[in-house]
């Protein structure tokens, strides 16, 4: 073989190298969220700003069945807390949205987050655990209005 | 919540795609090794490619059928990786020598025991019930070349090879798995006791010894076997292994500032102590002094030529089965990263390691997806365990650290650890599984009790759905 197809060919195997780089970094982008469509598959601003139609066209909050979560039992006994679409962090840490004065509580024990209709409730893995109506959590469970929730020695409720 | 969560999708078709592209760089340069040989496309090569072809359509084919949602670009790059490190092993071969065809038959037995992993353990969570067998078998593994009998005695220097009847194999390539499960484990659920129980001296905190007690006998009886073994690469490995799990798990910047001190602390008493260790400074740091470079064993020999073959390379390198990789001793296994950079120049050699950090980022993005705590740690850990290898020998064969007997995962000649790499592949993909999958939040279907807990504890999960 020629001394020049070689060498062409040695170029182009570095070349293939970096195309499958490229290809693999093109194939991750998506996953970063820095593409064209981000990986929650809602329009971005800048789609927005082109395309005034895409902002109406996102879905509507559904209703909520729970509106507010209210302190049964514990050392906040009597505390309420309104519920919007965001999720609720439950815990003795100072980031969480309601912090727990409770020595039972882990600093991130639980969160409650809304989904369709309903809220859910997870365990962060406390140490004492969160029980869902006398049941310990394993995994995300519905919470309907009314049924208690024990996180070490605070009980809350989700309130209409 | 709602508006914001769509179906994930498997992708598995993109990996497809850039696993065919992976299979042209393997294959490729396997051509092209040859290509003024007179034998360039005779049968072995096209067994070889086959074989390699065959192999990793069929571990995406188990993707598709067993873990449909995991990363889709692991898999290509490990590919691409093994397939130019067989490339290069078969390139190196002297004629007669069997060195390429055996690392074949053992990336082949690895995907296989991947594929079985992959395909077994359908959930990486049930490796928790191990936590502590796991600790035994890392103890068991790491004394099994000390034992008379099945020891394959003292090779180079190190006592770390095992004889399996015709073969040698390097437990200690497996144990860094196994300590990774028990350290993801141990510390997945004692993280808060480690965190808030104990005593604080100054700005630091000391965790109470009871709590601390499995971790420090873990660390203690890595280290001390590997001093009778005599091999300073894996003491590295395991030690960056402990501090990083055990900084990822508490979080705390002051492990890392004591694990620190303790390298400097060791690395100076090993180097007062061990002759071997004093070789490799001595070589590393005089490495370019005639006595040195010719005093046997522990010279600098080896370090130089590798240094002079990358500066042969250049830029663009001379060209796969074009330069003289073959002039610096183990040109195939320690060294592979200078022969590799003398055939495809600093571009090519900067191509390999972006491909390690690439495989590196996806390790910490399945960590970071996924809900577990143990199922984080490992990813972290296992992930991390490949980094740091790739930084102990490639910084070794370039000169900035001292040279240390570790191999370059997927890419140097040795069957121990490209089985072991491959096992991490595969749980890596089993994490990224999980961490990528839609999530259950459907309430339990009646009848079918709660699950055992412990076994699926989430923690607090960066992915806010």
């Amino acid at each position: 073989m020629s001394d020049l197809t070689i060498t062409a060919l040695r170029f182009g195997f570095l070349l293939l190298l970096w195309v499958l780089i490229f290809s693999i970094v093109s194939a991750m982008r998506r996953d970063l969220m820095v593409g064209r469509k981000a990986a929650s598959g809602a329009p971005t601003q800048r789609e927005v700003r082109k395309n005034p139609g895409l902002a109406e066209a996102a879905p509507q909050p559904v209703k909520q069945q729970a509106h507010q979560l209210v302190v049964i039992e514990g050392p906040l006994k009597g505390t309420t807390l309104p519920l919007a679409a965001s999720p609720i962090l439950l815990g003795r840490a100072q980031e969480a949205t309601l912090v727990l004065e409770d020595d039972y509580a882990s600093g991130r024990h639980a969160r409650l987050f809304p989904q369709g209709s309903r809220w859910f409730i997870e365990d962060l893995g406390s140490t004492n655990g969160t029980y869902l109506a006398d049941q310990q959590l394993t995994r995300a469970l519905p919470v309907e209005p009314g049924v208690p929730v024990r996180i070490g020695k605070t009980v809350i409720e989700l309130r209409p | 919540m709602s508006q914001l969560s769509t179906m994930p999708k498997p992708r598995r078709n993109v990996e497809l795609a850039l696993l065919l592209l992976a299979l042209a760089v393997g294959i490729g340069a396997n051509m092209l090794v040859g290509i003024d040989r007179e034998n360039a496309f005779d049968s072995d090569f096209w067994f070889q490619s086959g074989l390699l072809a065959v192999a990793a359509l069929v571990f995406h084919g188990v993707l598709r059928l067993r873990a449909k949602y995991a990363d889709p670009v692991i898999l290509p790059l490990v590919v691409a990786l093994n397939g130019i490190g067989l490339a290069m092993i078969h390139r190196l071969d002297a004629p007669g020598d069997d060195t390429g065809n055996n690392q074949l038959r053992w990336t082949l037995i690895a995907m296989a025991v991947a594929i079985g992993v992959i395909w077994f353990l359908k959930d990486h969570r049930i490796l928790r019930r191990f936590t502590f067998i796991s600790l035994a078998a890392s103890a068991l593994l790491l004394i099994l070349p000390l034992v008379p009998g099945i020891t394959a005695g003292e090779i180079l220097g190190a006592r770390v090879w095992i004889r399996l009847g015709p073969m040698t194999f390097q437990p200690g390539e497996v144990a860094k798995i196994t300590l990774a499960i028990f350290f993801a484990g141990y510390l997945s659920s004692n993280r808060d006791l480690i965190l808030l129980a104990g005593r604080k001296v100054g700005p630091l905190q000391f965790p109470r010894f009871k709590d601390m007690g499995p971790m420090i006998t873990a660390w203690l009886v890595s280290i001390g076997v590997l001093i009778f073994q005599r091999d300073l690469g894996s003491s590295i490995l395991f030690f960056g292994l402990f501090i990083v799990m055990i900084y990822v798990a508490t979080s705390r910047i002051s492990w890392v500032v004591i694990g620190l001190a303790l390298i400097a602390g060791g690395g100076f008493v090993a180097a007062q102590v061990f002759s071997h260790v004093q070789l490799r400074i001595d070589g590393w740091l005089n490495a370019f002094t005639p006595e040195v470079y010719d005093r046997f064993p522990g010279g600098s020999r080896q370090i130089i030529q590798g240094l002079f073959g990358m500066a042969n390379g250049g830029l663009m390198g001379t060209g796969l089965g074009q330069g003289r990789p073959d002039l610096v001793p183990f040109a195939n296994s320690d060294m592979i990263i200078a022969s590799l950079g003398e055939e495809l120049g600093l571009i090519g050699l900067f191509a390999v390691v972006l491909m390690y950090l690439l495989l590196f980022t996806r390790g910490f993005r399945a960590a970071l997806g996924t809900r577990d705590a143990f199922g984080k740690l490992l990813a972290c850990g296992l992930s991390f365990a490949v980094a740091l290898q790739c930084f102990v020998v490639i910084g070794g064969v370039t000169r900035l650290i001292p040279l240390t007997g570790l191999t370059t995962p997927f890419l140097a000649a040795g069957g121990s650890s490209l089985l072991a790499n491959w096992i991490i592949v595969g749980l890596l993909l089993m994490i990224s599984h999980t961490a990528r999958g839609p999530v259950d939040t459907t309430p339990l279907p009646p009848g079918k009790g709660s699950e055992a807990p412990g076994i699926d504890t989430p923690t607090e999960a960066v992915k806010h759905l």
